[in-house]
């Protein structure tokens, strides 16, 4: 190269400062020169995060359900209290994946239903278990890989096709067992899926604890592998993904599959622990899964998110229904309990962005 | 509104008086006052992200100033946003243009202020007719009725100034809105402000091409870092003084083209065609070498080179690298085999507005960034300010969204995210639109550094003095069609501009 790099004050300036920052690593960028929240409102977002907002709450409902709720603390309750979002939890792994790429899926419920029926369907024709379990799963990847091939390939929405298949497969389920309940699964399998059981030494039962397990895979891939940074990516910009050589139809095919997968397994789990296979299992399941991921902060328009604060919604709308029951408020009221949460997480940024910027101008006014 | 004599005693029109700004802890501007007058127009000089795009939209009443005023016909005004400006008889193109995709371009001049017919219906055809007499007027040939979507960046420019005309603006302020059209369209654009500022508008005018300035302009106020250097007139100033008065110092060479010894062919397209876009496009770049594509607004450069990269689609032809065959469509295979694209849309493709500065360099190199996919950030935010000191951006901190940079410095991201992946064969389209023109010197160094080390370059470029300063060899195209192939020597202003208007075609015909 000719010459040294020309220097002006303001390269001089951005130099030091770039020179600090890859010296010290990480910590030192909110150092360089940086005064964090100088303007007005703008510190507010950055600190008081939404997701670590939710875990607070979560903490404050824990804290608060013990000392006033009878029973609450009690570890056969927690037990069942998280044994009771299982599938959501579950489920909601691969839907936060799927929001942050901006992109949702319907048909979870309506997966997870159609598990639940083939599984009792065969069951009831004498199948083994140990077949019928990876059966289910292979038509739930199935199912995920044709919302996918309908999203990618043929280039619909994600809303709208996983309206459509949220249908069909539900319509699978019934004409797979029809209106019938099979019952009397296998003891040692109904025993791993029972909040009765939980793992030895601790209060949580297995399907929680594969979701712990699964949760933490997720978190790992989501926040510190490229294949998450891409996800990120396709959420906020998707043609700028494209333009950077990010494989954006693949991994969206992918997702979808995940998600089918998920929820055919999570199919199995209800229908273990509910001990009885219908049709019907999970209706309007989809919702609460993509309200507590919602309420955890994940945005829907895609390209923000965190997958704790998901997990952290899951664990609040599971906690607060339990008190709710625990309280003998009926299901209904526990239902509008949700909605309201729902609608308040998605109110509250715009309110506080509308309330600082209003301040901000009457400040600039006055000046 | 007839003000007889402009000269006597001129009141301002729109004026700013000690106006501060600040975005945390950046000083965007710092005391900057500035007039505009009927019937004359001014120039904002300034580097990257000395303050001239938020001085702008200040005067639009996009943002409030800190402190300091606005004053419109000497009274002191607060814009109810854009819209209130706009109502007031201010019209502003901004640096990036901002079109609704789905509508279509008739549709987004006039967005919210559609001629009516009785209750209350769009007067679609009037609206049609409307725009495309203003297309008349700049002399393009643009369908209103063509959805935004997909509009090159020169063309949404032009939509752009079409709406900024389509209503008769006393004050017309326009932020760098011929950083991606050629010498043609510029002509015709300053044929228009010409007849407006004749008629009285006052006119307030952003370039990194100096000689625009000079050209349209009879005044000019500089800005650096955010404060005023001077307010003066441009008759005796030249463009050094000029320079001098942005950076604080002399410039070194613009275009630093070292001759450098051409190799073996890196890129070769053959009969590459897409139905409607270009047809049977065939040509090489070797390593060590710089090939330029030049050619007027739709001449279809910029659909060449992303179909080159994969991004589009080709319905014929074949691309080759280092003599392999790159699988069409895939800009992943384009990728592996060391091609870069460093698009002109920098808001849609070239950067996630969202993400952080850092992230975004990351971008292209995920899997570079640590061992089996996992990202070290460490590792990410080191490179990040290497680059951040090689292209001199100007940031708060790398962990800001790019989206707060201004329109210069996003540019010098995308070229980082792409200088980062060390391609053997580097595709630029429009590399240094709205950059300063100390980084573009910058820019062009380090372009003709990466060929002397080997790289194939191809670079599209509206700039006509930078591709005359930087190509190895010139390639026009007109329509859709390679029509000249113009080594260094023979390549001048006239040869390139007779092939690019389809002169030089018929006469080889
Ligand atoms: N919304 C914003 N938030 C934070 N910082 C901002 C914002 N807008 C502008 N800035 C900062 O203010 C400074 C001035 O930016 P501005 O866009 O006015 O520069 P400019 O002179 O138009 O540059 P260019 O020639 O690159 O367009 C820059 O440092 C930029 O990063
Ligand atoms: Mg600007």
């Amino acid at each position: 190269m000719k010459g040294p790099i020309p220097r002006t004050d303001t390269a001089d300036r951005t130099d030091a400062a770039a020179r600090t920052n890859s010296a010290n690593g990480a910590d030192a960028v909110a150092t360089s020169g940086a005064r964090p929240g100088a303007e007005p409102g703008g510190g507010a977002g950055r600190f008081l995060r939404w997701d670590t907002a939710v875990g607070v709450l979560l903490v404050a409902v824990l804290l608060a359900g013990g000392g006033t709720t009878d029973g609450f603390a009690e570890i056969t309750n927690l037990s069942a209290a998280l044994n009771d979002t299982a599938e959501i939890a579950l489920i909601a792994l691969p839907m936060t994946l799927l929001v942050v790429a901006g992109q949702v899926d319907l048909s979870v419920a309506s997966m997870l239903g159609l598990s639940s029926a083939l599984a009792g369907a065969l069951w009831d024709a004498g199948w083994a278990f140990e077949l019928i379990v990876p059966l289910c799963l292979l038509v739930g990847v199935l199912g995920g890989l044709l919302n996918g091939w309908l999203v990618t390939r043929v280039g619909l929405p994600a809303l709208a096709v996983t309206i459509g298949t949220l249908t069909l497969y539900r319509g699978l389920a019934s004409v797979v067992l029809g209106n019938k309940a099979v019952s009397d699964f296998p003891e040692s399998y109904a025993q791993w899926a029972s909040y009765t059981e939980p793992v030895p030494g601790t209060f949580i039962p297995y399907p929680m604890a594969l979701f712990a397990v699964l949760a933490a895979v997720a978190a790992f891939v989501l926040h510190c592998t490229a294949a998450g940074r891409s996800l990120f990516a396709i959420g906020a910009q998707e043609e700028a993904a494209r333009f950077a050589g990010i494989r954006v139809k693949r991994i969206k095919l992918v997702l979808f599959a995940v998600a089918g997968l998920t929820a055919s397994f999570a199919g199995i789990v209800y229908t273990l622990r509910y001990g009885s296979a219908r049709a019907d299992n999970g209706l309007g399941l989809e919702l609460v899964v993509i309200a507590s991921v919602l309420l955890g902060g994940v945005d829907f328009n895609g390209g923000k998110g965190t997958l704790g604060g998901a997990v952290a919604g899951v664990l609040l709308i599971g906690v607060l229904n339990n008190l709710l029951t625990l309280n003998g408020v009926s299901n209904e009221i526990q239902v509008i309990v949700t909605g309201v949460l729902l609608v308040i997480s998605v109110l509250t940024p715009r309110v506080i962005a509308l309330v600082t910027e209003r301040r901000r101008r009457r400040a600039a006014t006055a000046a | 509104m007839t003000q007889p004599e402009p000269a006597a005693a001129p009141a301002p029109v729109l004026a700013l008086e000690e106006v501060t700004k600040s975005f945390g802890n950046v000083r965007a501007l710092r005391g900057v006052s500035l007039r505009l007058h009927a019937g004359q127009a001014h120039a904002l000089a300034g580097e990257n992200g000395a303050g001239k795009s938020t001085l702008i939209k200040i005067l639009a009443g996009v943002h409030g100033p800190d402190s300091g005023t606005v004053l419109l016909d000497g009274r002191p005004v607060s814009f109810a946003g854009p819209a209130g400006a706009r109502d007031a008889g201010i019209a502003v193109i901004y640096q990036e243009p901002t079109l609704f995709a789905d509508l279509s371009i008739a549709e987004n001049i006039f967005m919210g202020r559609q001629p009516r017919r009785a209750l209350g219906r769009i007067d679609h055809a009037a609206v049609r007719e409307a725009t495309a007499a203003l297309m008349r007027r700049l002399g393009v040939d643009l369908d209103p009725d063509r959805p935004a979507r997909g509009l090159s960046i020169a063309d949404q420019q032009i939509v752009e100034i079409a709406k900024a005309l389509s209503f008769d603006a006393r004050v017309l302020i326009m932020d760098e809105p011929t950083a991606a059209l050629t010498g043609t369209e510029t002509a015709r654009l300053f044929a228009v402000v010409d007849a407006l500022r004749a008629e009285g508008a006052a006119v307030l005018f952003i370039s990194h091409r100096l000689g625009e300035i000079f050209e349209l302009c009879g005044s000019v106020t500089t800005l650096r870092d955010g404060a005023l250097v001077a307010t003066e007139d441009l008759d005796g100033l030249t463009e050094d003084d000029l320079v001098r008065r942005m950076v604080g110092r002399d410039l070194e060479e613009l275009y630093p083209k070292q001759d450098t010894a051409s190799g073996e062919p890196a890129l070769t397209v053959r009969r590459l065609t897409r139905e409607g876009v270009f047809h049977d496009v065939s040509f090489e770049v070797r390593r060590g070498e710089i090939v330029a594509l030049a050619g007027l607004v739709g001449a279809g450069r910029s659909e060449v080179v992303q179909a080159v990269f994969g991004v589009d689609s080709a319905d014929a032809g074949e691309v080759e690298v280092g003599g392999e065959k790159l699988r069409p469509g895939s800009p992943t295979a384009a990728m592996r085999a060391g091609v870069a694209l460093v698009p002109e849309d920098r808001r849609q493709r070239g950067l996630v507005m969202e993400m952080s500065i850092e992230r975004n360099i990351a971008l292209t190199g995920l899997d570079r960034l640590g061992s089996a996919g996992v990202v070290r950030r460490t590792l990410e935010r080191s490179r990040a300010a290497d680059w951040a000191v090689r292209l001199q951006l100007k940031y708060g901190r790398l962990s800001d969204s790019v989206g707060v940079l201004s329109g210069g410095n996003q540019q010098k991201v995308v070229l980082a995210k792409w200088l980062a992946t060390e391609p053997g064969v580097l595709i630029v389209d429009e590399p240094t639109r709205g950059i300063d023109v100390g980084t573009k010197a910058e820019v062009h160094r380090l372009l003709t550094a990466l060929a002397a080390d080997g790289i194939a370059v191809l670079m599209v470029s509206s700039d006509l003095p930078e591709v005359l300063g930087m190509a190895d060899r010139v390639l026009v195209m007109h329509e859709g069609r390679l029509v000249a192939s113009l080594p260094r020597a023979e390549a001048t202003e006239e040869s390139v501009m007779a092939a690019a208007t389809g002169r030089s075609s018929e006469e080889a015909a």
